[in-house]
Formats: C-alpha cells, structure tokens, sequence
C-alpha cells in the first residue's frame, strides 16, 4: 500500500514538473523565475487549504463532501475583521490587531465546521444537504453584515507580511499551509483518530461494531474542516487586503477537482495529504500558465472540468494498476 | 409514497402531527409556507393583493419546471447540478440560431428542439455517470464547468435583446388578468401552463408508470432493484434525460419570460432548486419524494426571495433565511425517518 501511494506522489510530482517545463516553453524563462514561483506559492494555500477540507469530509465516508468551505472562509475573514474593528484600532497595533483577526477567524472556522458536523452526525443529515444548508447560511449571513458589499482592510502590516511576504525565499502563507499539511498529513497517517477515521469511511459498519465513535469522529472531521476553511479565509484576507462574501465562487469546484486529483476516493476511506498538496500545486502552476499564455478565464474553467472528468475516467482504465492503489 | 396509513396511537395532538408529518413530509413544507404567508400578510396587508400573487406564480414557473427533473433525479438516487448551464447553454445557442438564421421559427418547433437538445446533454450526464463509476455530483459538476464555459468561450457572452417574435409573444401572452382596485393590472403568464404540464407529466412517470416504481426502487435500494430485474443503467439514463430535457425547456420559458437571452443567467440557481426539492420532503439519498411536495418546496423558496421584504426583513437575510430553512427540514425529515 504504502509502496503504490509513494508511487502516485512521484507522478504527481513529475506532473508538477512537467508543468513547469512546459510553462518555461512556452511563456519564457520569466515563468520559472523566482519571483513568479513565489507568486504561485502565495496562491497555493488558498485553495489548497480548502481542498484538504474536502480530502477529511470525502475519507469520512457516507459521501462525505464538504461544499461550505469557501464560504465558511469569506464568512470567517468577515467577521473577524467587523468584529476586530470594533474593539481594536488597527493603525495603533497591528501586530495585537492581527492576532486578534487571526483568532476570532479561527473561532468562527471552528464554530462553523462544528454546526456541519453536529448537523451530520446527530440531526442526521447527508453531507451534501447539510454543508449546502450551512453553505446558504454562512454566505447568506455574509450578505447580510456587509450588504452584500467588499470591505477593505486597509494596510495591516503584519496581516499584508504575512500575505505576501517571503521569508528565505518562501512566501509565510504558503509556509503556514505546508506545516498545517504536515500536520493534517501527521493526524491522518499518524495517530489513532487517522487510523480510525480511515476504517470510518471504507466501512461504516464493520467500524461501528469495531467500537468506533462515528459520530464524535463525524464531528471531529468536520469542525476540523472548519477550521481549515477559516484559515483559508484569514489568507484570502491577508493577501487582498479585503474580505467578500462571493470571493472565490468556483473554489467549490476546484475544492473537489484537487481532492480528486490528488487520488482522493470520493466513496470514502482513502486519502493521502502529500497527493492532495501536490496536485494543489500542479493546478496552480498550469493556472499560472494558462494566465501567462493570456488564455481567458472561462476556458481555464474549461480546462477543468475536462480534468475532472478525465481524471474519473483515467481512474476506469487499466492505468489505475500503477496510477492508483489497489483497491 | 407508500399511501399506508397507521393508526394513530393514543397519543397527544402533537405526537399525532408528528406522526403524519413523518407519513407527509411535505405538510411541513405546506406549514412553513403557511406562517410565512400569514406573517407577512399581518405585516403588510399590501401583499394580499392579486399582482403579489401572479408575480410569485410568475417567479415560480421556471423554478417548478427545473425542479421536477431534479426530483426525479433525487428519487433515483442520483444529484444533478449542471443542469442550469444545459438550460443556459440550449436558451443562448437556440435563441442564437433562430436569431440569426431562421428568424420566422415558431414556439412549436423552438420547444421541442430545446428539449431536444436538453435531453441530449442529460443522457450524456447519464452515461458519463455509468462509465466512470463516479459519484453524479462530481460528475454533474465538472459536466456543469464544461458546458458553461463552452458556452462563454466559443459560442459568445453577448446579449440578445431582439428576441424572435414567437418567443417574445410567448412570454408576453397571458391567460388572465385582473385590473385591481388601484388601476394595476396584473397578468397570469400563460407560462404557467407549460410548468402545469410539465408537472403532471412527471408525476404520470412517478406515480401511474412501471418507469416510476423502477426509479423509486432504484433509489431507495439499487441492489434490490437490480435484483428484481430493473435495469439500473436505463434508469440512470432515463433520470438525466428527463432532467435535461426539461432544463432546455426551462431556458427557453426563461428567455421569453425575461425578454433577454443572457448566457451568464441562471448560473448559481441549481442550490437553491435542490433546496427546494429537499423541501419538499424528497429524501437525498433517493427513494422518495413527491411532486405536490417539490411544488411546495418551490413556492417556499420563491416566497422567502420575493416577499420577506415586505415584512421589513432585508433582502440580503434571504440566503441565510433559506439556508436555516434547510437545515430545519432535514433535520426534522432526518429524524422522523430514524424514529
């Protein structure tokens, strides 16, 4: 097992390279330069973030999904920042004010990702009605504080560092996610509750009889989930300076599309993080592309879709023998 | 579904209409309708009045008629997501066509092309589906992206505001209409009709048709119902057509109702459609589900967009407001199944 999933890491990664050579042709030296690399590391964690969301919900089973994530993110930046605004001013301490963003984001992610979760496993709902259910309400909510409008930040200066900033080369956002993968990765390969959420979602049944909390687990991935989404919504909020409520309308999509393309089985009880970060980034290097070659937004959509049916269908021939693991 | 009725046991009133709204869940639906209605009407007396109510029949045609493909998806087990960019994509290239090349086309052939051609994307929905083995909601996504964006990318994102005469008579003729105490006069879409038909037709297919036990059995239990003999692969494919085929013709009641063929319309509606199947008592996980039910299902949504600002709510509320609503009927259905 470990053997084959190493094995689609490598050919992940030889994609990512791929990309990256094939962008270097046709866009020019300028596409692999240090600076447009740190770029696309900077628009990495974004999506990056909600798509392990996605990964925790679909390895949970029972058609696991999470579709609120994008919207828990806006609502999370949103909040955080009316209510950091009313209680601090900004331009008197950035760093405690940003702290302080951080924080209540992180308090709104965890409240959020709980209500999908409880709403799972106690109410009984299927994952797609619930997190559609909280997906209307967090955005609906995020209508309604700001009517509907964008709300500017302003210059925060620890918030823009941590944006945009490069640190030894490497933008801190983009640091921050590749240590919550780490850890994320650690949780699901590493500890009992990974081991267990696993058994959760290949087989409901065998795990109940195995003595296994299904709904505390449910729960547990969820709000975890949550809080993924909240700290996609403080880097949205860093990196913009701005916070609105339709910020990212298709990330939904490109959510599921990455889960799936880092090998993710959407039936449920089995993911791998360092997949699911790779084709992240692979995505991301072949949107920089398509950006660099000019080519219009609406047919990167395109190109997506095509990707995710291609890769569901590349899942169906005989490739899968060494592309995916044994099932 | 199952029109058995148990006997109620010695219980109170309330444990009574507990028990019949587990038996029919769309009496909560019918209830929630009820108290929006009342409360708004005490708010504002205003809204008692005949426009008021055309108008959100008017709201609800193009709704019911994508709502009833999505029920009998639902039923079946499966999720249909794309069908708003099939109907957008058959409105704008249809609109296009008889626009540009065959200007005299009437409605009698602009209809039965645009379920034509709504149809055919739904199979091609169904057959992706049984090929790859996929879930229908990733699949129907990633469907969803491709069409529309084709649609933006090759075919145009301009608008039509000259409609072709038959469709704009279309959207202009009324069955009825009412001149009102202060001289509005407000028209009964004849729009309303194709939704009409469109909804008995589909619950003919559920409820009077071998075809409607098969989808009902395929989607309460698809091993079962293999079992017995239904062929999974022709329901599947039956399910997507027929959701498709009515997108098309919702696009097409779209542009006349609109008067503007806009291809960037429609796009984000498919959540709140399926919020309103799901309203209407249709389980997600198949199965079940009726088309009184998803009728009223479709009224709710449309009465908290168009009408709660009438009570003063802010019209910004109305997402939450539906997504409250949600999360109230799932779990009320959720738990009544589990009992």
């Amino acid at each position: 097992m470990p053997h084959i999933a190493d094995r689609q890491s490598v050919f992940l990664a030889l994609i990512n390279v791929i990309v990256l050579v094939a962008g270097a042709l046709l866009a020019g030296s300028n596409f692999v330069d240090s600076y447009n690399l740190q770029i696309m590391a900077a628009q990495v964690p974004e999506l990056g973030l909600l798509a392990l969301g996605v990964t925790l919900a679909m390895i949970s089973g029972n058609g696991g999904i999470d579709l609120s994530g994008i919207a828990l993110a806006n609502l999370a930046g949103i909040t955080a920042f009316l209510i950091a605004r009313q209680i601090l001013v900004p331009a008197d301490a950035p760093m405690t004010f940003a702290w302080t963003f951080a924080a209540l984001a992180l308090c709104v992610g965890v409240i959020g990702g709980l209500l999908n979760g409880l709403m799972i496993a106690f109410a009984g709902l299927t994952p797609l009605i619930a997190t559609l259910g909280t997906q209307l309400l967090f955005t609906g909510i995020s209508v309604w504080l700001t009517n509907g409008s964008s709300v500017s930040l302003g210059y925060i200066q620890p918030l823009d560092d941590f944006g945009n900033l490069p640190v030894l080369g490497v933008p801190l956002c983009f640091t921050l996610f590749l240590l919550v993968a780490g850890l994320v990765g650690y949780v699901l390969r590493c500890t009992p509750f990974g081991v267990k959420l696993t058994l959760l979602g290949s087989n409901a049944k065998a795990a109940r009889y195995g003595g296994i909390p299904a709904r505390r687990m449910i729960v547990t991935t969820y709000t975890i989930a949550g809080i993924l989404a909240s700290i996609a919504g403080i880097v949205i909020a860093s990196r913009n300076a701005s916070v609105k409520w339709d910020y990212g309308s298709s990330y939904v999509l490109i959510a599921i599309l990455i889960a799936v393309l880092g090998g993710v089985k959407p039936e449920g009880g089995y993911g791998r993080v360092l997949s699911v970060l790779l084709a992240a980034t692979a995505l991301q290097i072949l949107s920089s592309l398509f950006n660099f070659l000019g080519i219009s937004n609406f047919f990167r959509d395109l190109a997506w879709g095509v990707l995710l049916l291609a890769l569901l269908a590349s899942a169906r021939i005989d490739l899968s023998l060494w592309l995916r693991p044994a099932r | 579904m199952t029109e058995t009725t148990i006997a109620p046991e010695a219980r109170g009133p309330a444990g009574r209409i507990w028990d019949l709204m587990g038996q029919r869940p769309e009496l909560f639906t019918l209830a929630l309708i009820v108290v929006t209605a009342i409360a708004v009407a005490i708010a504002n007396p205003e809204f008692v009045a005949m426009n008021n109510l055309f108008d959100i029949l008017r709201a609800s045609v193009v709704r019911g008629i994508f709502a009833m493909g999505v029920l009998v998806v639902l039923a079946a087990g499966g999720i249909d997501v794309s069908f708003t960019a099939i109907a957008a994509f058959v409105m704008y290239v249809l609109t296009m066509l008889v626009h540009n090349v065959l200007p005299g086309m009437p409605l009698w052939i602009i209809m039965p092309l645009a379920a034509a051609g709504g149809a055919a994307f739904g199979v091609l929905n169904g057959l992706l589906i049984h090929a790859l083995r996929a879930p229908s909601l990733i699949v129907t996504i990633g469907t969803q992206y491709i069409i529309r964006s084709f649609l933006l990318t090759f075919v145009g994102t301009a608008l039509f505001m000259n409609l072709p005469a038959s469709m704009e008579a279309f959207g202009k003729a009324s069955l009825f209409s009412w001149q009102g105490t202060n001289g509005v006069v407000s028209a009964l879409p004849a729009t309303v009709l194709v939704l009409v038909v469109v909804a008995l037709a589909t619950w003919f297919i559920l409820e009077r048709t071998l075809l409607g036990r098969a989808i009902f059995a395929s989607g309460g239990n698809p091993g079962i119902a293999e079992r017995l003999g239904f062929n999974l692969f022709q329901i599947r494919l039956f399910v997507f057509g027929w959701a498709g085929l009515l997108a098309g013709i919702a696009g097409i009641v779209h542009v006349a109702s609109n008067r503007l063929a806009n291809p960037f319309d429609l796009a984000g509606m498919e959540l709140e459609i399926i919020a309103a199947v799901v309203l209407g008592g249709a389980r997600i996980t198949g199965g079940s589900g009726t088309v009184l039910g998803t009728l009223l299902g479709v009224l709710l949504i449309t009465l908290v967009s168009n009408v709660l600002v009438f009570v003063g709510i802010p019209s910004t509320l109305q997402r939450a407001i539906v997504g409250i609503f949600i999360l109230i009927a799932g779990t009320i259905f959720a738990l009544r199944q589990r009992a």
